[in-house]
């Protein structure tokens, strides 16, 4: 695990902290965390995913918001640092959304991003 | 509104579940799993016996009996009782004749072989085949107290697609989850552990209660592949058994015995079969008859079918391009092969003993029970190359060095993706594709598997040829990787083994890099990536200037000159992506009138002569 600046961080914000939080609770795994990562595929480039994880694998940046943990590999961690995870619900869907102030593109298909 | 992402549940990585072998057999199945590291058989029949005999008898009033007390109906209810069920496996009507189905009833109807049954609807084979594999997971889960949803299946080498898949709906049915087929043979060679012997070519010999197969396998680098088989679909132990009763009654002047005495006489002879195979003579009594049987009456008695083997046996070793010198091992399957004389046959035959150290009658449900502990992940034992995930990442070097990763390590085999790719400049008629493996950005640092040329794209302007390429993994970590130009459908196709010469410390120095090296690689790939942008960019801009000169005025074609000649030398000169990426958006800015103009004047050509309505 190592240090990481405030603005460098992985934001965990309100909305998403509570959903994670419920998610938590209803896996009955409240010492789980969140592991978000950035892959090749989807339409411009790259792309997130998101899965559960019980513990951070070494090489791993961990951010924590009153127990509620994010885990991201240190490759990934390159192309997120200082992004916003938020969670959205609207008329239709419900989800998490990455806001990345690296990411100059956004795509149709939001799971993609280009530098 | 973009979409949103959702969490996924990560897949298990397999916690220690039992599975299990199990030996789906034409007159008898067995089920077995490894437990302290041995392969053991589990009790299938309601007597503690191992082997539970492969018959369904449907009763009238709906319920379904298998096994030992089938059997026993089978006399009473021949129509009813099914058995060797196996060799219908997969079949049309079309395909068995009238000698085959016995007194078996065939529904009426067209379609899939299906028989008509006492108590119900007709079963296909495939539902009689599930009863006996429900009855094999109950029995597996009583002995183990566990829950049993996983195993491996063995299925005959010579089993066709459609064989293998009613077998696999088969297991569905019971409601087990189909970790593999295996073919017998491989399974027996697995129970022999002569995978670790890298490399060699053994004999399977599988002498059953009705069946003769042979098989010959070639071993290479931890897989077996299924050189030749041959056999003979009517020929074994029961067979035997008929010989001698005949030559018992031969030897007493029965001309015309009873159905009894027939009876009595055939399992006489199984018994002085199988009591042969430990006592050299053995003393008979049938009615008034009194006889002393020696094993070479025996052999005589039996010695027609010793032609028929070995007639099998040399075709094999033909069609696999071998001679008996070649062989490395024979394995013994089948509960015939306990014979002496058989034995004895295979020595003959091959010019060595068979390997009969494990049960013949178990060996192929113990292999399988191997297998299945290795696939579902509770064995930690890897000199078998049968990976059950894809130990690093696979992908295709595209435009700039980089690689476009399709199947992510860690993906559970078998595992397929297919992604589209096009070309980059106009008329490109081939396309180079770079098959690599490794964590890193770039194909420089991956590992390279295969190299191939997709010729004969048909010429167009860059970014309209659609060329699908496929990548996929077989259970034994093959890869196929076949490029496919859709407009002209030319394909072309190739296999690699990934894990070939890969030790668990080289993937594991691969890992190891991709994390030491991944800020450099990234930077590196956000560099190419914008290098390719610039370059494609560059190269429509001329090509536009060229065709659509009418569209700028002289101060501005000079202008766009000048900004695209900027961006090439930032492209010779920059490291930075994020320098060229704004020179880029910049010139892509400044460009923008153009762009418009010309697609508004090709709008207009293509519309001029013709009304709307046309459209």
């Amino acid at each position: 695990m190592s240090e990481v600046a405030q603005e460098k961080a992985v934001h965990i914000s309100d909305s998403a902290f509570q959903r994670l939080q419920k998610l938590l609770a209803e896996r009955q795994t409240p010492s789980a965390g969140l592991r978000i990562e950035v892959r090749g595929g989807g339409c411009s480039g790259l792309s997130y995913g998101m899965e559960w994880a019980d513990e951070p694998v070494e090489g791993d940046v961990v951010f924590e918001r009153s127990g509620v943990r994010v885990f991201v590999d240190a490759k990934s961690y390159l192309y997120l640092a200082g992004s916003e995870l938020v969670y959205v619900e609207t008329l239709t869907s419900a989800g998490f959304r990455l806001n990345n102030p690296n990411a100059k593109a956004n795509c149709g298909c939001g799971k993609s991003f280009s530098c | 509104m973009s979409e949103l992402l959702q969490i996924r549940e990560p897949k298990k990585p397999s916690p220690p579940t039992q599975a299990v072998g199990i030996d789906l057999g034409t007159t008898h199945s067995l089920v077995a799993t490894v437990a302290q590291g041995q392969p053991t058989c589990l009790v299938a029949d309601e007597e503690d016996a191992l082997l539970l005999p492969s018959v369904v008898h449907y009763s009238a009033n709906g319920s379904v009996v298998v096994g030992k007390y089938a059997k026993q109906l089978a006399s009473q209810f021949p129509e009813d009782t099914l058995s060797s069920v196996k060799r219908f496996m997969g079949k049309n009507r079309s395909d068995v004749d009238a000698m085959q189905l016995k007194t078996y009833r065939l529904a009426p109807g067209e379609g899939p072989l299906a028989f008509q049954v006492s108590g119900g609807p007709a079963v296909s084979p495939v539902e009689v085949s599930a009863e006996i594999l429900r009855i094999l997971k109950q029995r597996a889960c009583a002995a183990l107290s566990s829950k049993i949803t996983q195993a491996v299946i063995t299925v005959p080498a010579y089993f066709d697609n459609a064989q293998r898949q009613a077998t696999q709906d088969a297991g569905k049915l019971a409601g087990l989850e189909v970790l593999r087929l295996l073919n017998e043979p491989t399974a027996a060679a697995l129970a022999y552990g002569l995978q670790s012997k890298k490399q060699g070519c053994f004999v399977v010999f599988d002498l059953g209660g009705g069946t003769f197969d042979i098989s010959i396998l070639k071993l290479k680098e931890g897989i077996f592949e299924v050189k030749a088989t041959a056999g003979d679909s009517a020929l074994g132990g029961d067979d035997f058994d008929l010989s001698i009763a005949q030559a018992l009654l031969q030897k007493w002047d029965i001309e015309v015995p009873t159905p009894f005495q027939k009876y009595v006489l055939l399992e006489a002879a199984r018994q002085l079969k199988e009591r042969l195979s430990h006592e050299t003579k053995v003393e008979i009594r049938f009615e008034a008859h009194v006889a002393e049987i020696t094993r070479e009456d025996l052999r005589q008695w039996i010695a027609p079918f010793f032609k028929r083997i070995h007639f099998a046996c040399k075709r094999a070793l033909k069609d696999a391009g071998l001679a008996k010198e070649d062989i490395q091992a024979i394995v013994l399957v089948g509960g015939s092969t306990r014979m002496p004389c058989v034995q004895s046959w295979v020595e003959e035959i091959f010019g060595k003993p068979g390997l009969a150290e494990v049960d013949p009658e178990k060996v192929v449900a113990m292999g399988a029970a191997i297998q299945a502990q290795l696939l579902c992940g509770a064995t930690k034992d890897s000199e078998l190359l049968l990976l059950d995930v894809i130990p690093l990442s696979l992908g295709l070097e595209t435009m700039g060095g980089m690689v476009e990763k399709l199947l992510l390590r860690n993906s559970t085999l078998p595992a397929k993706a297919t992604q589209l790719f096009t070309t980059f400049q106009d008329g490109q008629s081939g396309m180079d594709i770079h098959v690599v493996q490794g964590e890193r950005e770039m194909a420089k640092d991956c590992r390279s598997l295969a190299k191939f040329h997709l010729k004969g794209i048909p010429p167009m302007a860059a970014g309209l040829a659609r060329v699908e390429v496929g990548f996929s993994v077989d259970a034994n970590g093959l890869l196929s990787v076949e490029a496919h130009e859709l407009a002209t459908g030319i394909q072309q196709r190739v296999v690699v083994q990934p894990s070939h010469g890969l030790s668990e410390e080289d993937i594991e120095q691969m890992l190891k890099a991709s994390i030491r090296h991944a800020q450099e690689d990234i930077f590196s790939r956000l560099l190419a990536e914008q290098q390719m942008e610039a370059k494609r960019m560059l190269a429509e801009l001329s090509k536009q200037m060229g065709e659509h000169s009418e569209c700028l005025s002289v101060e501005e074609a000079s202008a766009l000159s000048e900004a695209a000649k900027q961006l090439e030398t930032l492209l010779e000169t920059t490291q930075e992506a994020a320098k060229l990426r704004n020179a880029i958006l910049a010139l892509d800015n400044q460009a923008k009138n153009f762009t418009e103009r010309i697609m508004n004047s090709s709008i207009n050509s293509v519309l001029q002569g013709h009304s709307m309505s046309e459209f």
